[in-house]
């Protein structure tokens, strides 16, 4: 370490720019912080020495230096700015519209939007934010954060504790507020103390060196503010582990009662009733919105949902006895909590087919007389049919969705949303079986030679609601983390560290102020402090009207 | 309630034209310098006017909530009405820290034409949608704007710094920004203007065309320059399309909204040149000489406190609750939505920004440029992302 001494006697470490004690510019240091081109000094840390400033050999030395600099700070917030807009030009893959040709990205953005399109698939910018690379710039900025703090907190730390009145003469006559007043009275100095006083400075004093002072916890502030962001990006990390954060969706079905997924059988929720509301065309205020939205406006989506839980689970293959643990209405914006876990009104379905009835009967009867009838559970739906008096029906294939897609029928989804069948009838002490299509709306017969024909009769329906289940043990975390960040952007933007010196020289009295940020209220608290004193008032030596 | 709803909107109207006397009154106070009586007199009035108008907006406010049952934020309409009134009010406590009168000179007139702008959207009431009703949608919305108009006010300080500073006596890259600038602020109007007109005629024309796959109809209230692509004229007697909306423009109501945003941009650019041929020099230069007297200093530190006081606001209700209602009502705090994203980009640059001023070199007119960076973000976020950028959010 090669200490430097300053004409004060003090000793200060090497890389120091600033005399610690008097505020002296050690010659030999002022490029560090600029000074040496500029009359004001540069009061970042009171010029204590930095790592990042001081050491610059070894590859630690250079890795460290990089990431406490601001300048890279900056660049890496620009560049995760300008990668963050660029996720925006085309939707992200989640937010494939519903009505897209296709919601496989490799279709979708093509097809819409060109040769763009692709372009922006093929660089994976359709998933951009989770991403390697972005994720990677967000982990260089907490790099940063974390080193650029640490490399200042040390620095701040010293420069806050050791505030001495006295000061040099450069130190003073090179701040940007400065005044110098000749044959200011003793009396005058001690109204100024007193004003100064009254407006909550806290005054040190050395041999008539004066240093009053406030604020100044609020240079902690950004300290405080990221730590915050580091605990939100730790939370960010822990929420990508499945022990923190579970994420599941369920479909329940109205009358339905479904084990919830991801509480290892633990828990069972029951749908009473799903209720979908949407508002009055007629309603006088709204009547003008809904014609232009022409549609319906939906008012609310609702679940009535009881929870249940799995009462002892002592003995093996016993029939597991349930508890009611809630019930409750599952609203948007009103979520069901309990346990830790939270379900979300997500999606809804409704009427699905829960049964249908068919009839049978003679193709060329007119009045489509029933030979029998059956009815088809849809939720659990059986291959064969014996009706009574002989009649056999089979289902060849079932297709609970159905959609006609390139002339083939085909199941849009497994849920039973547009039921249609494919039935082998064979009729009593009969060879020959008959081919029957059938679904809502429709009767085809294959041959057209078929001597019996099935038709719909009746049918139950009922809605289903789509929840999401979650259970994040992040969310206190990030809770935390964005109440230091607040504490912390608060404490270092509407408090400032005021500092004003008074500095007898001879028969002059030296005035000088600096502050971290709002010099204009600082103005005004000297101005205050002077007004019955002969003191001149301190004028700005930075000026940006040039 | 009806009678609510016109109280409302007279309020509005009121509030408007306070602003505009304000406006002037604040004017006098520039030229009037020798006589400082009547100047302290003038800026007295304008303060005051302002102040009411204020309250008038906030009468607006308060009887369309009581009309509708809901704070009026909820659609283009009542949520950029909002943010102008946000920036009224942000410029009444600045003013009331700064005493600075040149502020009401620029920011009044800012916050004018925003409120223009927004009066062109539909006025219906319209109900709120499940995801919206909640009352973080009111805590979220009303931060957000507070923290905008505190924000915006940064970009009024930094441009009248740079009309202030700027060397207008050459031409040079530095002038045509600024012109730029303002040239954008007369686009607005040009809008304004272009939809009273044509509200005014009552024009119509009506078209059918199919957009992925469905029927649509088209309703435009302005002469189609531009057409849906292969539409079905519908009404009688109306202008021929000249060329189709081009493909790659998709969204609710796309070619209406370009048929729209081309009316405004030759409505603005007449504008700019009648102006520019009335003044015969740069708006810029127009206007420099009144600025004598405005202590650049006190303008840069405007601007950056505006920043200062803006910024935690503008987080906690941008990112901080918007995230607590996105948690409650979507079942995720964060969903990188595009509106949702545009909120972190303008934080992210004003973070940058305040990371900057830490440094020698970034006071002063490259601050005033980056405030003006930082507003045209959040203009765009207010209007672009949901013009542009389809989301979640609602206010189309
Ligand atoms: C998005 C991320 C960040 C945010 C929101 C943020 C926020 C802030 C805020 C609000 C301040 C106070 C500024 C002022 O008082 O004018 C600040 C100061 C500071 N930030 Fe950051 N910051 C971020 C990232 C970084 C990074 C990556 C670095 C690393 C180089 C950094 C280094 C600093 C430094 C050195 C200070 C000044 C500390 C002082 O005055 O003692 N920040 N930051």
């Amino acid at each position: 370490m090669n200490n430097i001494k300053c004409e004060c006697g003090h000793v200060n470490p090497e890389g120091t720019v600033l005399c610690e004690a008097c505020g002296k510019p050690i010659e030999k240091n002022q490029h560090i912080d600029g000074n040496d081109t500029k009359k004001l000094l540069n009061m970042r840390y009171d010029g204590t020495a930095r790592r990042s400033q001081t050491y610059n050999k070894s590859f630690i030395d250079k890795t460290w230096a990089f990431f406490s600099s601001v300048k890279v700070g900056v660049w890496l917030i620009v560049i995760a700015l300008i990668a963050s807009a660029i996720g925006t030009i085309y939707p992200q893959q989640q937010y494939i519209p519903t009505d897209a040709i296709s919601r496989d990205p490799a279709v979708f953005y093509e097809d819409r939007y060109g040769i763009f399109g692709k372009i922006f698939y093929q660089l994976g910018l359709h998933n951009l934010y989770s991403s390697w690379w972005y994720m990677l710039l967000i982990a260089l900025i907490g790099v940063s954060l974390v080193i650029c703090s640490l490399d200042r907190f040390v620095p701040l730390y010293k420069a806050l504790k050791r505030q001495k009145p006295k000061r040099h003469k450069t130190f003073i006559s090179r701040q940007r507020f400065y005044s110098e007043t000749d044959n200011v009275s003793d009396d005058e100095v001690e109204q100024l103390k007193t004003e100064l006083q009254r407006q909550r400075y806290k005054i040190s004093e050395d041999n008539g060196h004066i240093l009053a002072e406030k604020g100044r916890f609020s240079r902690w502030g950004p300290y405080v503010n990221h730590i915050g962001l580091i605990i939100i990006l730790i939370a960010a990390l822990l929420r990508t582990t499945p022990l923190f954060y579970l994420d599941q969706y369920v479909w329940v079905r109205e009358g339905e009662q479904v084990v919830i997924p991801g509480t290892d059988g633990e828990y069972f929720i029951e749908n009473k009733k799903f209720i979908l509301e949407t508002y009055d065309e007629n309603d006088e205020r709204f009547k003008e919105a809904i014609k232009k939205q022409g549609e319906m406006i939906p008012s609310n989506f609702q679940t009535n949902a009881i929870i249940y839980k799995v009462k002892d689970d002592g003995v093996v293959g016993s029939t597991k006895e349930l508890e009611k643990v809630k019930e409750d209405e599952i609203r948007l914006n009103h979520p069901l909590k309990f346990d830790g876990y939270t379900l979300y009104q997500a999606g809804y379905q409704l009427n699905e087919f829960t049964s249908m009835s068919f009839k049978l009967h003679k193709t060329d009867d007119p009045e489509e007389k029933a030979i029998d009838t059956f009815q088809i559970d849809l939720t659990n739906p059986k291959n064969e049919y014996k009706l009574d008096n002989g009649f056999v029906v089979k289902i060849d294939d079932y297709l609970p969705d159905y959609e006609l897609y390139n002339g083939q029928p085909k199941s849009k989804t497994n849920y039973p949303r547009n039921p249609a069948f494919v039935f082998l009838v064979y009729p009593p002490n009969k060879d020959d079986v008959e081919i029957s299509f059938a679904g809502i709306g429709r009767n085809i017969d294959a041959t057209g030679e078929n001597e019996y024909k099935l038709g719909i009769t009746d049918f139950d329906v009922r809605n289903a609601s789509g929840l999401t289940v979650r259970r994040d043990y992040t969310l206190p975390l990030f809770g935390l983390g964005a109440l230091i960040f607040m504490i912390g952007v608060i404490q270092g933007m509407y408090w400032q560290h005021r500092r004003i010196w008074i500095h007898p020289n001879q028969n002059t009295l030296l005035l000088a102020a600096h502050t971290n940020k709002n010099w204009f209220g600082l103005k005004k608290d000297i101005e205050k402090a002077i007004a019955n004193t002969s003191v001149n008032n301190v004028s700005d030596q930075q000026e940006l009207d040039k | 309630m009806g009678n609510l709803l016109e109280i409302s909107s007279t309020m509005l109207y009121t509030a408007f034209i306070l602003y505009l006397i304000a406006t002037a009154f604040f004017g006098a106070t520039i030229k009037q310098n020798k006589n400082s009586n009547q100047k302290g007199l003038a800026e007295k009035i304008g303060i005051s006017l302002t102040v009411i108008g204020f309250l008038a907006q906030l009468v607006y406010f308060v009887t369309r909530w009581m009309a509708s049952g809901h704070a009026p934020v909820s659609n283009m309409f009542e949520f950029v009405t909002f943010f102008g009134m946000a920036m009224v009010l942000a410029f009444i406590i600045l003013y009331f820290i700064y005493r600075f009168t040149i502020l009401g000179l620029f920011a009044l007139p800012v916050a004018m034409i925003v409120i223009a702008y927004a009066s062109m959207f539909p006025r219906d009431i319209a109900p709120l949608v499940p995801s919206l009703q909640s009352h973080w949608l009111y805590i979220h919305v009303t931060t957000v704007a507070l923290g905008n108009g505190i924000l915006a006010i940064s970009f009024v300080a930094g441009l009248i710094y740079l009309i202030r500073q700027i060397d207008q006596s050459v031409s040079s890259k530095r002038t045509t920004w600024l012109e730029l600038i303002l040239y954008t602020l007369v686009l607005f109007i040009g809008f304004s203007v272009i939809t009273v007109i044509f509200n005014i005629t009552g024009y119509e024309a009506k078209f059918n065309y199919v957009e992925n796959g469905n029927e649509v109809t088209a309703n435009y209230h302005m002469p189609p320059i531009v057409g849906p692509k292969e539409a079905q004229a519908m009404t009688q007697g109306t202008m021929e399309p000249w060329f189709e909306t081009p493909e790659w423009m998709h969204g609710k109501d796309a070619p209406r909204k370009f048929n729209t945003l081309i009316w405004s941009f030759l409505t603005g650019t007449l504008l700019y040149l009648l102006t520019r041929l009335a003044l015969r020099k740069r708006i810029g230069a127009a206007i420099q000489p009144i600025l004598k007297k405005a202590n650049p200093d006190l303008l840069d530190e405007v601007s950056y406190r505006a920043v200062a006081i803006g910024f935690p606001v503008f987080t906690l209700g941008g990112l901080i609750f918007a995230a607590i209602w996105a948690q409650i009502a979507w079942d995720r705090f964060w969903g990188w939505d595009p509106k949702e994203v545009w909120a972190l980009i303008t934080w992210f640059f004003y973070a940058a920004f305040l990371h900057l001023r830490l440094s020698r070199g970034w006071h002063g007119e490259r601050s005033a440029w980056l405030a003006v960076g930082g507003f045209a973000i959040i203009m765009f976020n207010l209007i672009g992302v949901n013009l542009l950028l389809a989301g979640l959010h609602s206010y189309a």
